[in-house]
């Protein structure tokens, strides 16, 4: 009896400590939210800051670039992210109702399409590309290379990668079922470097000798092709806030800019903005 | 003193009811969640529409046909345990009925053991070891196909029908053997005419078993079945079974959308399998004890 009667009694102190912390420290809040392929840079960058600044809270929600753009307009967020620029529409939506959307570039994406090291084909066209991934071109040889059927691997439909190359290579036409589609930029460089006819696409980063990159209308994708989109294959990612930002959206928004920031940008795979002395 | 006891005893009682409470809640609740989540995909496509052969999630506009996913699964679930069953009775026939103690006492811990092993390096195994060796064994274009899948699955529930198996052939009393060999019967005959079948309830009890483990398994199939959302036309071919598609995609897709709805309604088609399974095996193990 005495015993579940202290159980109960520290239970209660418990509770109460619990509460009473929560009560403590207020702490500000920046809220944001939008695209799935700006998240996990949105995610890490704002663990960093919370580290660095413990009286900041950021919550992070993805939701699509869409959902992103919608909310910096509706003023449910602080920030919205997008992996596509806004659109004219939906800027002069903002105008009309007196919103003033600052864009600002956090990132470059690019992803590169590789080849098993067996194959003799080294170039490929954008409409090479999407006439493989819609099954159009069936085998090496109608490209001149060996007569072997091609592999075609795709990612799963949630990835951002797939994402991309659904965008900017397939234009938004349906992939062909007999896809492979695998879960991760790792599995897709060990399928290709195992299969002699199969052809995939990873970032940029995960580009091994034991597979073999190819250009893309004739240009190799390398970090600077990409910063200055030379390469047709990629894109930036930005984050939309009201107006020119101030306090600590400011200070969220340099830090995602500054070196430090790029550098986790790096890490999630993706590729650092241009410095100024580069541009 | 005496109310302290009894007061205990009660105490020990609702306990353990409240345990067994706490366990069918939580059934209930995934029961709700899911239909509750996947129903609502009723609203967006029609019936005939999620049993079409075409999925495509993401496109414009997207298209919910689950049969590819079913088919994936099934191909799978079948070709592994077309591997699973000779083995697993096989060995599970020698360990019980012709290995001695001592050669018994080695062998089945050792293929329990395989039972332990965790199916993301089964996965691992086929993609690196499995897939480049049946490229080059059947000349196919890719390894990451139904028929990798099924191997590695085969092997996965190998020990799941082997043990339980055993158990039940063990269970067989001795004095039907005796009887037998003493009609005059051989081991051999022994064995297939007499035990088995005795034990005919424990072993079918196995299989379904080890059914549901294969249909269920994730990782191992979206590592090594190669994802293609297709009703494929050969074992060679890469197939996506139901397991993939709600695990790799659910991650990403808005929370409410036909998407979304549509994962959940892939869950309630394989919770319905396993379920139907698990019931099969629970009758036919009822039946035993009647």
């Amino acid at each position: 009896m005495k015993k579940s009667t202290k159980i109960i009694l520290i239970g209660l102190v418990v509770m109460m400590m619990s509460v009473s912390a929560f009560a403590r420290g207020k702490k500000s809040t920046i809220t944001i939210a939008g695209s799935t392929t700006v998240l996990p840079i949105a995610q890490a960058t704002a663990e960093v800051f919370m580290d660095k600044n413990p009286d900041i809270n950021i919550s992070v929600r993805g939701g699509g670039s869409s959902v992103g753009i919608a909310s910096i307009m509706s003023g449910t967020v602080d920030i919205g992210d997008a992996s596509r620029h806004i659109k004219n529409k939906e800027l002069a939506a903002a105008r009309k109702s007196g919103i003033n959307i600052v864009e600002h570039i956090v990132a470059n994406d690019g992803i590169t399409i590789v080849l098993n090291n067996s194959n003799t084909i080294d170039a490929l066209t954008l409409s090479q590309l999407k006439d493989i991934y819609t099954g159009k071109i069936q085998n090496w040889k109608e490209l001149g290379g060996k007569n072997m059927p091609i592999v075609v691997v795709s990612r799963d439909v949630s990835s951002g990668t797939f994402e991309v190359f659904n965008k900017l290579v397939l234009k938004n036409a349906k992939g062909l079922n007999s896809a492979l589609m695998l879960a991760s930029n790792n599995a897709v460089v060990t399928t290709i470097s195992t299969t002699p006819g199969a052809i995939g696409y990873v970032g940029l980063g995960y580009v091994t000798d034991k597979i073999k990159a190819v250009s893309v209308d004739g240009v190799k994708a390398t970090e600077k092709t990409i910063q200055t989109k030379e390469y047709p294959i990629s894109r930036t990612l930005q984050m939309y806030t009201r107006g020119i930002p101030t306090g600590i959206v400011k200070q969220y928004i340099d830090f995602v800019l500054s070196p430090e920031g790029q550098d986790i940008v790096e890490q999630q795979g993706f590729i650092r903005i241009m410095d100024d002395k580069n541009k | 003193m005496k109310s302290m006891k009894t007061f205990n005893e009660k105490l020990f009682k609702s306990i353990t009811y409240l345990a067994t409470l706490f366990t069918i809640l939580c059934l209930g609740g995934i029961i709700i969640t899911i239909f509750s989540e996947g129903l609502p995909i009723l609203k967006y496509s029609k019936l005939n529409e999620l049993f079409g052969i075409a999925w495509h999630p993401t496109s414009f506009p997207p298209e919910f046909g689950f049969l590819p996913l079913i088919a994936g699964s099934i191909i799978i679930t079948i070709g592994a345990l077309i591997i699973a069953i000779p083995f697993g009775i096989g060995s599970a026939i020698y360990i019980s009925e012709i290995a001695g103690n001592r050669t018994k006492e080695i062998i089945k811990p050792i293929i329990e053991l395989l039972a332990g092993i965790p199916s993301v390096v089964y996965g691992l195994f086929g993609m690196a070891f499995l897939s480049p060796f049946l490229i080059r064994i059947f000349r196919i274009p890719t390894g990451l196909n139904a028929l990798s899948a099924s191997i590695i699955l085969g092997i996965m529930v190998i020990p799941i029908i082997s043990s339980m198996s055993e158990d039940a052939l063990s269970a067989v009393p001795k004095n039907l053997r005796e009887a037998s060999l003493a009609l005059g019967a051989t081991k051999w005959e022994t064995i297939i005419k007499v035990v088995l079948p005795s034990a005919k309830n424990g072993v079918v009890g196995s299989i379904t078993l080890g059914f549901g483990r294969a249909i269920g398994e994730t990782m191992v199939v979206i590592m090594v079945a190669g994802g293609a959302a297709q009703i494929p036309s050969s074992i060679f071919q890469p197939v996506r079974p139901m397991t993939t598609a709600i695990a790799a995609e659910m991650g990403e897709t808005v929370n409410g959308s036909p998407h979304f709805h549509a994962l959940f309604a892939i869950s309630i088609i394989l919770f319905l399998i396993t379920f139907i399974t698990n019931f099969i095996t629970e009758f036919v193990f009822l039946k035993r004890k009647n």
